[in-house]
Formats: structure tokens, C-alpha cells, sequence
């Protein structure tokens, strides 16, 4: 029997470099601005899930991603690093959707790959920062849940041992299957994209996307299934429509403020004996110091 | 996300050279192999993408990992451990990311693991890698190696050695001596045949960059008794043999990331690749070819690194109250810097592109009788490689050179400090001027190309090249510079004296070089506007410069020779 790996992955707006038409007026963020991207923290999941299949015999690694159309390019990405296949979860009435209403999808799109070993995903995403949907969709499959991973020790097809980063120290568990794992940006960076899985791969596409576009290359889907990347959509889940997008999201973001931190006062201080005893005083007063 | 492939647009302008398309369809034979491979490309344009592909994927490695690295790795250097050579911790994660990547043999026949690859962009992928770090891109670079054993090697050592070249494994090309440097005809390391019938080298080699690869292709005297470049034959060493002892590092100026190492063959078994007494004369003439491209790669990608520096820094250091980028004595630098990489470039990728075409025509050839035109054609693109690769080593480690040392001055008193990248650039810029043959000995390579006309022929195929009406004032300029060679190639030729020839050499060959370039940034200006203003300012440069030139050999006499000479009496005092 083969040994199911299924990854959580994410196409984020890159956060990182933010440029000034980062944000809109309105407060909340401009994804036309910035790239989409693989989110970080999803590339280490996917590299932990990779080393997985390196260790065990006819593993196979699924990536599963939740977006719009254009989120197929995340398992395309996933793909040219070694992933195997991978869904796209995509339908207007799931947008909108919080940590609660995505977990709800995404667990139901895991039963359809039942029986699955792995879920892994990364700890958070880089746009909204909650760490939720990983643990919450662990709770809504009732499976058994690893956060914070940081390193596989060891993984065979009854264990895998995780180490876990965590604020005061590390922790090293070891857990059956099925099992949940969010993985921490200290894991190892995921291994680049492999030139002959990129060139094997990079006509993958679904449904969605060779409508929208002008492809060369649809003959040759018909001789390479792998070529299809299958889209889900809330009636391939049979989902409840009250558990989805806006409706089935109880987080209410009340107000966005647009923080500019400023000091408020400032004082020059000269390398003379002086200004430094000046200002060990005062970090021995505020106690920085002593 | 840092890649050097997506920041750098010319790359892109020359890998889609319109003559790709004629080097991909005879790579391809009418894309046979889609069915055999789910990575080989349907038609053209796929391939086109396959290539972009790659390059981005290479492109990004350098950004994210190679040029981070790349100043560690020359502080830390390599160790010689245990008969062992481990690289930098820097070096050992570059590596490996790129073995990651499956690029390693990108130009070798899928059936040994390759990607079939033309040329053009695995000359390109060594420029990048060169620009994020030309010590590693040494360690990179001699997979070339292993288009020698393609060509003259049997199936079993393709099979054996290509293969584990396609999965990453090193090269090196031993064939420097203590006293056999420049002159290879004096290379001493003996192979003998033993009992059995199987080779065994004794001997010492020098100098040999990665000295500890997997595999190392081994230039030794097979044929005892003889002096010269006859009784020497090429053979494939095997690291797993463990029959080398690596007697120590060389500690270098620059490129200290790459280890060159004094080796001694102790009864080292090896298969000898090709024909006996062919090793000098074939195949290592061959291999220097390719190592020559190499060198013109790195070449290009460290003058591209120094400018990208200098300019960074002279946008924002100020003197006198503004950015020095703003001084005219600052921009003219920085300007020239910028040209003499993309008239390099261009000659990079021109010369890539004629070793493509005859190439593909050599494998073809051992498939099936070529036609006329295409024997002529493979002939022409052989011939025009051949002279053009010596030109490119010239020319290309010249202004690397050049450049580095352009990018400490604008760096002034900062630049000299070990504080920043440009010093590590100009003492790794150093080597590119001497190795796999001086400047000196280029220029006597090119030369032939003066004397035999083909270098003229070059040039009058560019003239008759049509190109837009906006650029013929350019051309006219060139026609103007091309009489001017004539003259003084013929005055020179017209001395009838050897030495002056070879005095003169280097002036003719750089005034032709100069030429060549000019027109293949005219061809550059013609499928891209960006590069009218290079060809221009590149025009103006070599009008001064080969006037200069120009007059210095009309002003020679025979006599002349005299003045330059050193005798005994000079020496002693």
C-alpha cells in the first residue's frame, strides 16, 4: 500500500518586500501590488513531505491549495520540486472564507484523499499570521496534531519523530498515522525546482486556465494525464453552504489601522566620558541594565 | 527573490537570438525525442521555454545562494584533509543546490541524463554563476570536461563518466606540469601499459584547478622516448581509484574558493580515451576550446558583477554635496564599464553560437553522411569558432580586468579596504588573463585568422548582414575602421619578419577584435533599442583606440626590434 503525504500549501501576496502601494486607503492589503507567492513557510512543509517520500518506499506527495485560478501556479511550483499531482480547491462561494470556513474545506478535501498518512503544512501564512487553519482542520479530521516542526528525526511507515521548535527549547515526539504536522520557517529551506520535473511539468494545467488562455500544447494532455491539475469546487466536496466563504466566516475584522511608528524623542549622544556616564545612569534607572 | 537570470534583460535578448532557432531544429532532429522523454520539448518554442525555464532556476540559485556565499567562501577556501580536498561550507551548499536542480550536464545527450541543451544557454548559466562566484564557477565550469569524452570517447566511458556527470559529479583536467605550463608539448607524467594490458600513470601534475573531481581528464606521455606533442595521449582517471596522493592546496591571489592542487599519479589506473599520440594534438586542443568559452563566460559575469557593484556604490556615496554617479569623470567610467560588458556578451554568445552549429553538425555526422551545404556549413561555423573563441578569451578577460580594477577607483579609499565585493572581484578577475592561455598566446591563435583572411571574412559577412536604415551610419564607421585594418594588417604582413609579425600581433588582433564587437552590437541595436546607445559609444571608443593602434604599426620599422630587445649586458646591470 502506498504511503499518502498530503500538503497544505498556500499562494500568498509577498509581504516581505512591501513597497508604498503596498496597502490600499482603505487599510486593507493590495494584492495587485505585490507578487503572488508560494508562502514560505508552505515551501518547508513541502520540503519536510519531500525528504518523507526520499525515506519511504511509493510515497506519493499531494499538494492541495485553496485560491483562485491563477493559485494553480503554487502546484505547478510544487510539482518542479518533486511533488506528485496535485488539487485545486476553487469556487467563488468560498471567498471570503476565515481560518474557521478554510479548515472546513480543506478537511473535506482531505477525506477525499482518505486514507491519507501525512498532512503537513506550514505554521502560518505571511497574510494573515493566525497559525489557526493547520490546527483546526488536525481537529476537524480528528486526527493527532504536530505544530511547530522543525526537523524530521526519523520517519518509517508505522512512525515519524518531529522535532519541534518551540519558544523555551525544542521538544522531539514521536506520532502514528494519520497525523497533522505544521512546519516552522527553522525547518530546512525546500530544495530548488528540479529541471527535469520543471520541464515535465510546466504544461500542467486546469480546466480554468486553458480556457483563459491561448495553449499550444492541449494535444498533448491527452497522451499525459499528469498534465491535468484537477479543480474541486464546493459540489466535488459536498460541502455545506453555510459552513463557506463569507457566511460561514465568524471572524469580523473591525478596523485596519495603518501603524507608522514614530520615536518621540530623541537625544544625541557623543562617545566623551560624559554622555556615557550620562547614559549608563539612565539605563541603570530604567532598568535595562544592573 | 534575487535572480540573476530575471534582473539581467540582455540575457534573454541573446539566448532568443533569431539563430536559435536553426541551432535548436539541428539539436532536435525534428524533436524526436518527446516521445522517449517527458522532458524533451514537442517544437521550438517549447524548447525556447525549456530554456528560459532553466535559466530561471540556475538564475535564482545564483541570486539566493551562489552570490551570498560567495565572499565566505573566499576566506574560508578549501582544506586538504586526509588526501581529501573539502571544500568551503559555502562552496559544499552551492554545489549541492545546483546538484539539486538537475543542471549539472544541461548540454549532454539525454540519453546519458543530459537535457540536450545548446550551448547558448550552458555558457550562459556559467556567466551567472560566474557573476555570483568566480571561484565557484571554476568547480561548475569543468563539467565541460565531459564534452571531450562525448566527442572522443567510446559508449562504455560515455556511459560510465557522462552519466555520473549528468548527476553531478566533478571534473578536472589535468594536463599542467611544473615545467610544462604554456608550452603542454613538454608534459612528462607517463602512462605505461602494464601485464594486463591496462594503463597506469606515474607522475606529477601542477596547478590543477579541483584537482580532487571525480573525474579528471589526464594529458601523459604514452610513447616512450619522444619529446613532443606526439607521444602524448589523453586518458580518464577515476577519483574512485583512489590512486592520486594531492600533495598540497595552492594558496592564490583570487578564485580562492576553487582549489588547485599539485597531484602525484602513484600507478594510477586509467582507460585512455580516443587514439594513442592524439591527446595534445586533438583532444586537448579541443578541450581548450571549451575551457576558453568558459573562460570568456566567467569573464563577462565577473565584469558584469564589478559594474553592478560600482554602480550601486556611485548611486549612493556623495562627495561635494551629490551622488559621484553625477560627476561626468564618474559616469564616462561607469559608462565604459557597462560597454565593454555588453560588447563582450555579445561575442560571448556569437562565438556560443558558431561552436552550437558545428557541433550539432558532428553529431549528426556520425549518424549519417552529410550533404554539401551542410559539410560547407559545418565547416564555416568551425572555422568561425576557432577564431572568434581566441578573440573572446582576449578581449572578454581584458575588460574583466579592466572593469574590477575600474570598480575599486569608484569605490576610491573604500574599495581598496576588504570591506566590500570589488576587491575579492579584481584579485578573481586576475587569473582570467593567464589561464587556459595567456593573452599572449591567444593573440597568437587569433593572428592566424589575420594571415589566412579568415577574420576579414568574418567581417565582410557582418557587412553584407542587412540591418535597419537607422544603423547604417554606424556600419559606415566600421567600413572606415575595416580599411584602416586592412592597412595595417597588410603593412605589417608586407614587413615579411616573424618577430614583428608577433610584435605586432596583439595591436592587429585587438584592432579586429574591436571591430568584430562593433558589428555585434549593430546586430544587438537591431532587434533591441537599448543597444543603439552601446554600439555608439562602443564605436567612438575603438575609433580612438584603433587609430591609436593603427599608428604605432605604421610608425614600426624591422629595425624597431632592436630597441625593445634585452640583451645579457641590460640584465647583469
Amino acid at each position: 500500500m502506498s504511503f499518502r503525504i498530503v500538503v497544505l500549501a498556500k499562494q500568498v501576496p509577498d509581504t516581505r518586500n512591501v513597497g508604498k502601494d503596498a496597502m490600499k486607503a482603505d487599510g486593507t492589503v493590495n494584492r495587485a501590488a505585490l507578487p503572488a507567492i508560494f508562502n514560505p513557510e508552505d515551501l518547508n512543509a513541502l520540503e519536510l513531505a519531500l525528504q518523507m517520500k526520499d525515506e519511504i518506499e511509493n510515497a506519493e506527495v499531494i499538494v492541495l491549495t485553496m485560491g483562485p485560478f491563477r493559485a494553480a501556479e503554487i502546484i505547478r511550483e510544487a510539482m518542479y520540486r518533486g511533488a506528485d499531482k496535485g488539487y485545486l480547491i476553487t469556487d467563488r462561494k468560498f471567498a471570503g472564507s476565515d481560518t474557521l470556513a478554510t479548515s472546513y474545506a480543506l478537511s473535506l478535501a482531505v477525506k477525499k484523499l482518505f486514507p491519507c498518512d501525512v498532512v503537513i503544512a506550514g505554521r502560518q501564512a505571511i497574510d494573515g499570521d493566525t497559525a489557526q487553519v493547520g490546527p483546526q482542520t488536525a481537529e476537524k479530521l480528528n486526527i493527532p496534531q504536530i505544530t511547530y516542526a522543525e526537523e524530521l528525526v526519523n520517519i518509517t511507515k508505522e512512525h515519524v519523530t518531529i522535532k519541534r521548535r518551540l519558544e523555551r527549547g525544542i521538544e522531539i515526539v514521536k506520532s502514528t498515522f494519520p497525523v497533522m504536522i505544521t512546519v516552522h520557517s527553522s525547518a530546512p529551506d525546500c530544495r530548488p525546482r528540479h529541471a527535469k520535473l520543471t520541464l515535465k511539468y510546466k504544461h500542467a494545467r486546469t480546466l480554468s486556465e486553458l480556457q483563459d488562455e491561448d495553449n499550444d500544447y492541449i494535444a498533448l494532455r491527452d497522451s499525459r494525464p499528469y498534465l491535468n491539475i484537477q479543480e474541486w469546487t464546493v459540489a466535488d466536496l459536498n460541502a455545506d453552504d453555510a459552513w463557506l466563504g463569507l457566511g460561514g466566516s465568524p471572524t469580523k475584522v473591525k478596523k485596519i489601522d495603518n501603524v507608522v511608528l514614530t520615536h518621540k524623542e530623541a537625544s544625541v549622544l557623543s562617545s566623551s566620558d560624559e554622555d556615557i556616564n550620562l547614559l549608563m545612569q539612565e539605563l541603570i534607572a530604567s532598568h535595562v541594565i544592573g | 527573490m534575487e535572480n540573476f537570470f530575471s534582473d539581467n534583460p540582455a540575457l534573454k535578448h541573446h539566448l532568443t537570438h533569431p539563430l536559435m532557432k536553426h541551432i535548436i531544429d539541428l539539436k532536435e532532429r525534428n524533436y524526436v525525442e518527446k516521445d522517449q522523454y517527458d522532458y524533451a520539448p514537442v517544437d521550438f518554442e517549447d524548447a525556447m521555454d525549456s530554456y528560459e525555464k532553466v535559466m530561471e532556476i540556475i538564475g535564482e540559485i545564483c541570486g539566493e545562494v551562489l552570490a551570498p556565499n560567495a565572499e565566505a567562501n573566499d576566506h574560508e577556501g578549501p582544506q586538504l584533509i586526509n588526501n581529501e580536498v573539502i571544500y568551503a561550507k559555502g562552496t559544499q551548499e552551492s554545489y549541492q543546490k545546483l546538484v539539486d536542480a538537475g543542471v549539472y550536464g544541461m548540454a549532454m545527450p539525454r540519453r546519458y541524463g543530459g537535457l540536450n541543451f545548446s550551448i547558448v544557454p550552458y555558457v550562459m548559466a556559467a556567466e551567472m554563476v560566474s557573476r555570483a562566484d568566480a571561484g565557484f564557477s571554476n568547480i561548475w565550469g569543468l563539467q565541460d570536461c565531459a564534452e571531450t569524452i562525448l566527442e572522443f570517447g567510446d559508449e562504455a566511458q560515455k556511459e560510465k563518466f557522462i552519466t555520473r556527470v549528468c548527476k553531478g559529479e566533478t571534473m578536472a583536467m589535468d594536463l599542467t606540469e611544473p615545467d610544462a605550463g604554456s608550452d603542454l608539448q613538454a608534459v612528462q607524467l607517463k602512462a605505461t601499459l602494464n601485464e594486463n594490458g591496462e594503463w597506469r600513470l606515474n607522475g606529477v601534475k601542477r596547478f590543477i584547478t579541483n584537482g580532487d573531481a571525480h573525474i579528471a581528464l589526464v594529458l601523459a606521455r604514452s610513447e616512450e622516448g619522444t619529446k613532443d606533442a606526439r607521444g602524448l595521449s589523453l586518458f580518464i582517471y577515476d577519483r574512485n581509484d583512489k590512486a592520486v596522493k594531492i600533495r598540497r592546496i595552492e594558496n592564490k591571489l583570487g578564485i580562492k574558493g576553487s582549489p588547485t592542487c599539485e597531484l602525484v599519479f602513484e600507478d594510477a589506473p586509467a582507460v585512455l580515451v580516443g587514439s594513442r599520440k592524439m591527446g595534445l594534438i586533438k583532444y586537448v586542443m579541443s578541450l581548450m576550446n571549451g575551457a576558453r568559452l568558459g573562460v570568456g563566460a566567467q569573464s563577462v559575469g565577473i565584469a558584469d558583477a564589478a559594474y553592478r557593484e560600482a554602480i550601486k556604490y556611485a548611486q549612493e556615496r556623495e562627495q561635494f554635496g551629490r551622488p559621484i554617479i553625477q560627476f561626468p569623470a564618474v559616469y564616462e567610467m561607469l559608462t565604459i564599464m557597462r560597454i565593454k560588458t555588453e560588447a563582450t556578451r555579445a561575442l560571448l554568445y556569437e562565438t556560443s553560437r558558431a561552436v552550437d552549429i558545428y557541433k550539432a553538425w558532428d553529431a549528426i555526422s556520425e549518424e549519417r553522411k552529410l550533404e554539401k551545404e551542410e559539410r560547407e556549413e559545418q565547416k564555416k561555423y568551425s572555422k568561425k569558432a576557432d577564431i572568434l573563441t581566441p578573440i573572446l578569451k582576449l578581449m572578454s578577460s581584458e575588460y574583466c580586468n579592466q572593469n574590477t580594477y575600474d570598480a575599486i577607483q569608484v569605490f576610491g579609499g573604500t574599495g581598496y579596504m576588504k570591506d566590500f565585493p570589488v576587491e575579492r572581484l579584481y584579485r578573481d578577475a586576475r587569473i582570467t588573463s593567464i589561464y587556459e592561455g595567456t593573452s599572449q598566446l591567444q593573440v597568437v591563435a587569433a593572428i592566424k585568422g589575420v594571415g589566412s583572411g579568415l577574420i576579414s571574412n568574418i567581417i565582410k559577412e557582418y557587412e553584407e548582414t542587412p540591418i535597419p536604415e537607422e544603423l547604417i551610419r554606424l556600419r559606415e564607421r566600421l567600413m572606415t575602421l575595416t580599411q584602416q585594418y586592412d592597412e595595417v594588417s597588410g603593412y605589417a604582413q608586407a614587413l615579411q619578419n616573424t618577430d614583428a609579425w608577433d610584435f605586432l600581433g596583439r595591436r592587429i588582433v585587438e584592432i579586429a577584435g574591436n571591430i568584430i564587437m562593433g558589428y555585434l552590437l549593430i546586430f544587438d541595436a537591431a532587434r533591441n533599442d537599448y543597444f543603439v546607445n552601446s554600439a555608439e559609444i562602443f564605436i567612438k571608443k575603438i575609433e580612438s583606440e584603433n587609430s591609436d593602434k593603427s599608428a604605432y604599426i605604421l610608425n614600426f620599422k624591422v629595425n624597431d626590434l632592436a630597441l625593445y630587445q634585452i640583451n645579457d649586458q641590460e640584465i647583469t646591470q
